[in-house]
């Protein structure tokens, strides 16, 4: 195994002496299986047209929590469309989400107190971004770190390696997550790079890189907090690729019947993150079947309750179109806003 | 239009595009088609559907999820003797291939005097209508016909997506190809079989009329249809000219037109300040004032990125009753 594991894919212990006490165990689970009920839930809310085009995640939540877990909301999050798991477990508001999905301008206006930016949807331009973030706070004297995303996919593009070799050379306090889901739409991993193993480009750059089991929520987490850690001291960035899997479609519209069979995706479906704690906690006896109902409808509740606050949103007016395009309009989008105003009365 | 076949075969703009390339990948082996997904998925919106099946991995292939990157390589490919044809995967994703085509992609010819060119056709998706995310639907053709050396084509029509990407193709200089998404599947026509092309920088004239020029091109030739369909009921006969070709622009159509009118309105689904339209004002201000009976109008999208709230998206695109204003207000100045 060239990976970091603490718990295997039959949910045994291999890393003993890696495992976090039992409150945290809890908590990373109840992280996972809650952004595991909003995915699901996202699907559905798509077919009955109360959200657009979403890309799910599911079979990824050990990758997309157990790395949010490690921060704090005065670090920074730079999550592109598919991590809105990550979003989530940062502190994002499920209503937030949905709004955005939802093509809400709300679903942009970022909450105050978290440090979170709108999810990115041109590819990897958010890693040179981390960057700045993480120098910026430096330079004002504090110790937090910018965490950003990206695909297999994603680190093909230029700024995938402009910013890493930035933070290496800068010693930039960021966390780059590398999410290896194995598929960028429908070009598998091996026809991405002829790079095996994507923690290995860290080494070009000079900094460190982590390869971790992306299903194993511990380890995954365990990795992360390291890298914060070392971030937060001074040290630097690291690179960590999370080696997953994309059970799922690439968004609510792709068909992945044309570029793959189901026979990948079924041998991932036995490496599920959600069921591999599960079962570790149920033979440890501090998860039980009462735990779990108990659990869900807490989840249920907490998200239909999300939904209906969605909902309570109106629907964008057309002068919004024109709206913090400036801090102060030009001329001529004052005019613009003049003439929807005349047009549309709103 | 050069026609070496005379049957028709009823077609949507997705389809003539696919047929394009299928045509243009058995005729010259130079012909390589290349981008993200474009392989085994066939393309996000299928216009390389079933090519790589046909022509082979080494001739139709998936690259890794760089744009800097297929725009790069098909300078590379273009200058050592291909016939690169890459697909970007939206037009908004052009962006980080920018350095590239603003730094090299359109210079070659000129700062080799001659000795080198990228005889590359770069394809992309671009324009409003159909409801997609954030940065899916820009529409960026300015950009591109204020680069100096690349030629910008933004068909309307099935035929016309044809006989342009064929003559694109052909061209010995770089060449944009911007597709309408609204309009991959939403308009079907008779397209002539075969191979043929289609003239770039030669206007079409979509309705011939004597009151107005409407001069549009692409996702706004079909919303000016309908505008001006419209203001027939009213008695104002309109001419809807669709440029087919940025650059070169056919200068002499739209100014044969306007002299012929008196007025003209200009429509694009593309911001408002500093875009094509505002060029093709500037050429009627400089060689037709004098037959001008009323200011020359612009319709155009908004100073600010396209939005991706879908309810308001059908504010920001212009549609036929904000065309039906402008024909409007330049009859009544
Ligand atoms: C610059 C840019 N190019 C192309 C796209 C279209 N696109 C959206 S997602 C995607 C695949 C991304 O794959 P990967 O980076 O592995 O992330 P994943 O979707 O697997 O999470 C592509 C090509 C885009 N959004 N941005």
């Amino acid at each position: 195994m060239d990976m970091l594991q603490i718990i295997d894919e039959g949910g045994t212990l291999v890393s003993p002496d890696l495992l976090p006490g039992d409150e945290t165990l809890l908590a990373l689970y109840r992280a996972m299986r809650r952004i595991r009920h909003f995915d699901e839930r996202a699907v559905v809310l798509h077919r009955q047209g109360r959200m657009g085009v979403y890309p799910p995640y599911g079979g990824m939540e050990a990758s997309q929590a157990g790395t949010t877990f490690a921060l704090t909301h005065d670090d920074w999050l730079l999550p592109t469309y598919r991590d809105t798991g990550a979003a989530l477990t940062y502190g994002l508001p499920i209503a937030q989400v949905v709004l955005y999905w939802r093509t809400s301008p709300h679903g942009w206006a970022m909450p105050e107190g978290l440090k979170v930016l709108p999810f990115y949807i041109p590819i990897a331009t958010q890693y040179p971004h981390a960057v700045g973030c993480a120098l910026a706070e430096r330079m004002q004297g504090r110790s937090n770190v910018a965490m950003a995303f990206i695909g297999d996919g994603g680190s093909s593009e230029g700024d995938f390696h402009e910013a890493l070799n930035f933070a290496g050379a800068l010693s930039a306090p960021c966390v780059f997550i590398l999410q290896n889901n194995g598929w960028a739409i429908s070009v598998p991993t091996s026809a991405q790079t002829k790079a095996v193993n994507l923690s290995k480009r860290a080494d070009g750059y000079g900094i460190p890189g982590v390869r971790v089991d992306g299903n194993d929520i511990v380890a995954v987490y365990h990795a992360t907090r390291e890298a914060v850690e070392r971030a937060r001291r001074g040290e630097g960035p690291t690179l960590i690729e999370t080696v997953t899997y994309r059970v799922k479609p690439h968004t609510v519209s792709d068909d992945p019947g044309r570029y793959r069979t189901e026979d990948l995706t079924k041998e991932w479906l036995t490496k599920d993150p959600v069921v591999r704690l599960r079962a570790f906690l149920t033979s440890r006896g501090t998860w039980s079947d009462e735990h779990e109902a108990a659990l869900v409808q807490e989840i249920t509740d907490e998200f239909e309750a999300a939904v209906l606050e969605a909902d309570s949103y109106g629907e964008p007016t057309p002068s919004e179109i024109v709206d913090h395009v400036f801090a102060t309009p030009t001329p001529a989008l004052s005019e613009q806003r003049a003439l929807l105003l005349e047009e549309y009365g709103a | 239009m050069t026609l070496t076949a005379q049957k028709t075969q009823t077609m949507t703009m997705v389809a003539a595009i696919n047929d394009a390339l299928k045509l243009a990948l058995s005729r010259d082996e130079k012909v390589c088609v290349f981008g993200e997904d474009v392989g085994v998925m066939g393309g996000v919106f299928r216009a390389t559907d079933g090519l790589q099946a046909q022509f082979g991995p080494a001739r139709v292939f998936d690259t890794p999820l760089a744009e800097a990157g297929i725009v790069g390589m098909g300078v590379g490919l273009g200058l050592a003797g291909m016939r690169p044809v890459a697909e970007i995967q939206f037009a908004g994703f052009l962006y980080p291939a920018l350095d590239q085509i603003l730094s090299h992609v359109g210079r070659y010819r000129h700062r080799t005097r001659g000795r080198f060119s990228v005889p590359m056709v770069v394809r992309a998706p671009y324009g409003g209508g159909v409801h997609t995310p954030e940065q899916h639907a820009d529409s960026p053709e300015a950009i591109l016909a204020h680069t100096p050396g690349v030629k910008v084509v933004i068909p309307s029509t099935p035929s016309d997506a044809k006989g342009l990407l064929l003559a694109a193709i052909e061209d010995p200089d770089p060449v944009f190809f911007f597709e309408a998404i609204k309009l991959y599947r939403s308009v079907k026509e008779e397209v002539p079989e075969g191979y043929f092309t289609t003239p770039l920088g030669k206007a079409r004239t979509v309705r011939e009329g004597d009151d107005v020029t409407v001069i549009c091109y692409g996702g706004m030739v079909e919303v000016c249809t309908k505008a001006a369909d419209a203001a027939r009921e009213h008695d104002i006969s309109v001419e809807v000219i669709d440029l087919r070709t940025l650059v070169p622009m056919d200068k002499d159509a739209v100014l044969a037109s306007v002299r012929k009118t008196g007025r003209a309105v200009i429509v694009t689904e593309a911001p408002r300040t500093a875009g094509f339209h505002s060029e093709i004002a500037a050429v009627i201000a400089e060689e037709a004032l004098d037959s001008l009976l009323a200011p020359v109008v612009r319709v155009t999208g908004f100073d600010a990125p396209y939005p991706p709230f879908t309810s308001v998206e059908d504010t920001y695109r212009p549609n036929p009753a904000r065309v039906a204003r402008a024909i409007k207000s330049v009859l009544d100045y």
